[in-house]
């Protein structure tokens, strides 16, 4: 009963949730234990990986845009993935871990929608009752994400409480497990929540970094000098960063959203600009007032307008492993047009981030240094919201 | 804040549950947000429940972010955090209050954490009683977990109906004052039934612990209220009692008075 040393991240992660969720999180913690640990299960997990994502992602040279930056680039692609976004690589070890616990209705929050779609595309293929929960703000700056969830049979519930956004999303989906713990399974779409999510959205996502690891030293016969991805809830920047969390010599870095600056009160930089504190269910860098009262995070990118972050990011922030950066919503747009002309990948504007922060660091590389990008999703749910945004600016 | 004029004990929750059991009554705790529906006729709020019957009041901390609340508690909360209601402003109107019946402070984690290591101190020099944190369930934080125990403040603790018994156990031994038994799964609101399975559950509770057991979420009115206090030590109304006080705080002080009737009568 004391809590276990996997609860944490040096001080950060734990399970701060009401009592009723308390032995449906031991029960996931002990299914997803038992799962991983049997070599059906992970063979099971490990075939749709191939057969129905299209995994592995392939590992693609950028060489428009390393000539651009000053180092060589390269980009792993989980943009390719089926839906489009490394969301499903989690969602499906969660739908398989629920059926394995008996449990065949499934929740889910989303921001952007990906990780919405990414549950209800592990749902229609299982055959699962899917209900999304998701913020009217986001519904609307996420309309098409928002069909093609019903398109497969996934009921998505409006959120219209609080900032209308992923913050309050979750908070509904945790309020609909309170309710219906004892035949639904929550799937959190990041690593964040209470323990063990973090851990075990982690290992699902882990997948990219094994990967990625592979797929450097086989291309360069080294590892990168850096591996870079985007920070939310952080789950595809934990995905790459874990395979390289003992490299010693591998820069981690981690690009939050900055809205509309961090000096405004209008970003989503938890890391950057918050304090430790407890949301759903975690201790982990927070947006807060002095009062302890959540701050509404802001950004351009449905994904990222979140204000917490997973706890694992905290502690690799707090301990130095990785180091983490935040660029604007105009800094992100930038970057979005800039990857697409020079490489004709379209990213999402969550991934942009990541790219944005590279286009910062012209003069900082040597043209030996290998640059890892996670691309984390593939822009064309952010096509309309930007050529609006466009069509505003002229 | 002018600590040291308002004397208290935890032992006041001790105490008036050793009078009701005493007399053979049972308890009525009612729920209030702080600050809501404004800070003026919160106050009258916590005087009219205190006049009409009430053994302890749950005064709730707004928080933005109420994932274990319904609809009612979480609007509550928000007007309460839009008219500027903090922690400390809670423990203002506890002081100011002067209540006879024992209070305790309701709420999630993260506010409390905010309001820094001396907040337990500030508490009981307010007229405090005892502490719920929602969000921090047995085990979740020991080191925090064990300087509340060691406080004067009682340490409330919720049971829910999916806890194990031996998790029961766990629990009441790091709980004082009362155990909350949450009726049924789900979010603070209002339901037209007591949940069936609600006696066993008070069974099992009882068989590990001595200390009184109040059961709350979503009872609604006299006629459930009686039938739970027929089986444990007290009834707790919130999203009720702050529905009515939206409308108007006699609506809310008659309420309380037809639950204290509804109580009296069954036992």
């Amino acid at each position: 009963m004391l809590p276990k040393a996997t609860d944490r991240f040096g001080e950060f992660g734990g399970r701060y949730v009401p009592e009723t969720l308390i032995p449906a999180l031991d029960e996931l913690e002990f299914a997803f234990d038992a799962a991983m640990s049997d070599p059906d299960f992970v063979r099971t997990y490990a075939d749709l990986l191939r057969d129905y994502v299209g995994r592995p992602s392939p590992l693609s040279d950028a060489p428009r845009l390393s000539e651009r930056v000053g180092a060589k680039v390269y980009l792993k692609r989980e943009d390719l993935n089926h839906t489009g976004a490394h969301k499903i690589n989690n969602a499906l070890g969660q739908a398989l871990l629920a059926m394995r616990m008996g449990k065949r209705r499934i929740i889910a929050e989303t921001g952007a929608g990906q990780h919405g779609v990414a549950a209800a595309t592990a749902c229609a293929r299982f055959g699962l009752e899917c209900v999304v929960y998701m913020g009217e703000t986001d519904m609307e700056r996420q309309e098409l994400n928002v069909f093609r969830m019903r398109l497969m049979g996934a009921t998505v519930v409006p959120v219209s409480s609080g900032t209308r956004t992923l913050k309050d999303a979750t908070t509904e989906a945790i309020r609909d497990w309170v309710t219906n713990v004892e035949t639904t399974h929550y799937i959190i779409g990041s690593v964040v929540g209470p323990a063990p999510y973090p851990r075990m959205v982690r290992d699902l996502q882990s997948v990219i970094g094994r990967e990625a690891r592979e797929q450097m030293l086989a291309r360069t016969g080294g590892l990168p000098t850096a591996v870079v991805a985007c920070v939310g809830g952080g789950s595809n920047a934990m995905g790459i960063f874990h395979a390289f969390v003992d490299d010693a010599a591998v820069r981690l870095v981690g690009v939050e959203a900055a809205g509309e600056g961090l000096n405004t009160e209008h970003h989503s930089a938890s890391l950057s600009r918050g304090r430790p504190g407890v949301l759903h269910g975690a201790l982990s860098y927070l947006l807060q007032d002095k009062n302890g009262q959540v701050h509404p995070a802001h950004s351009i990118s449905a994904g990222l307008d979140y204000p917490g972050v997973g706890p694992e990011h905290s502690f690799l922030h707090d301990s130095k492993r990785a180091e983490y950066a935040a660029v604007t919503d105009s800094a992100a747009l930038e970057a979005f047009g800039v990857l697409s002309r020079l490489e004709g990948v379209i990213p999402a504007l969550e991934t942009s981030h990541a790219v944005a922060w590279l286009l910062d660091s012209v003069g900082t590389w040597s043209p030996s240094d290998k640059v890892l990008l996670c691309v984390s999703g593939r822009g064309d749910k952010d096509v309309a919201q930007v050529r609006a945004m466009q069509g505003n600016a002229r | 804040m002018a600590s040291g004029l308002v004397t208290t004990s935890s032992n006041r929750i001790d105490e008036r549950f050793t009078t009701l059991r005493a007399t053979g009554r049972k308890a009525l705790v009612c729920y209030v947000t702080a600050g809501h529906p404004d800070l003026s006729r919160s106050r009258e709020l916590l005087q009219g429940l205190e006049d009409a019957g009430a053994d302890v009041l749950e005064i709730g901390v707004p928080f933005s972010d109420p994932m274990a609340d319904g609809p009612v508690i979480q609007a509550s909360s928000q007007t309460a955090l839009d008219a500027g209601m903090t922690f400390d402003g809670v423990l203002d109107l506890v002081e100011q209050a002067r209540l006879k019946i024992p209070v305790v402070l309701f709420g999630y984690l993260n506010p409390f954490l905010a309001a820094g290591p001396s907040a337990l101190g500030r508490m009981q020099a307010a007229g405090c009683d005892g502490l719920l944190i929602t969000d921090l369930p047995v085990g979740a934080d020991p080191a925090l977990e064990s300087s509340i125990g060691a406080s004067d403040i009682a340490f409330i603790r919720l049971v829910a109906p999916t806890t194990p018994t031996e998790r029961m156990q766990l629990i009441a031994s790091h709980g004082s004052g009362f155990v909350y038994l949450i009726s049924r799964l789900g979010v603070t609101g209002m339901q037209s039934a007591v949940a069936p399975e609600l006696g066993a559950t008070v069974a099992r509770l009882r068989s590990v612990t001595t200390l009184p057991v109040c059961v709350g979420f979503g009872v609604t009115n006299a006629a459930q209220a009686a039938a739970i206090t027929s089986i444990a030590d007290g009834v707790v109304v919130g999203s009720a009692i702050v529905k009515a006080a939206g409308e108007s705080v006699d609506s809310a002080v008659s309420l309380a008075k037809s639950l204290r009737s509804g109580i009296d009568q069954a036992t």
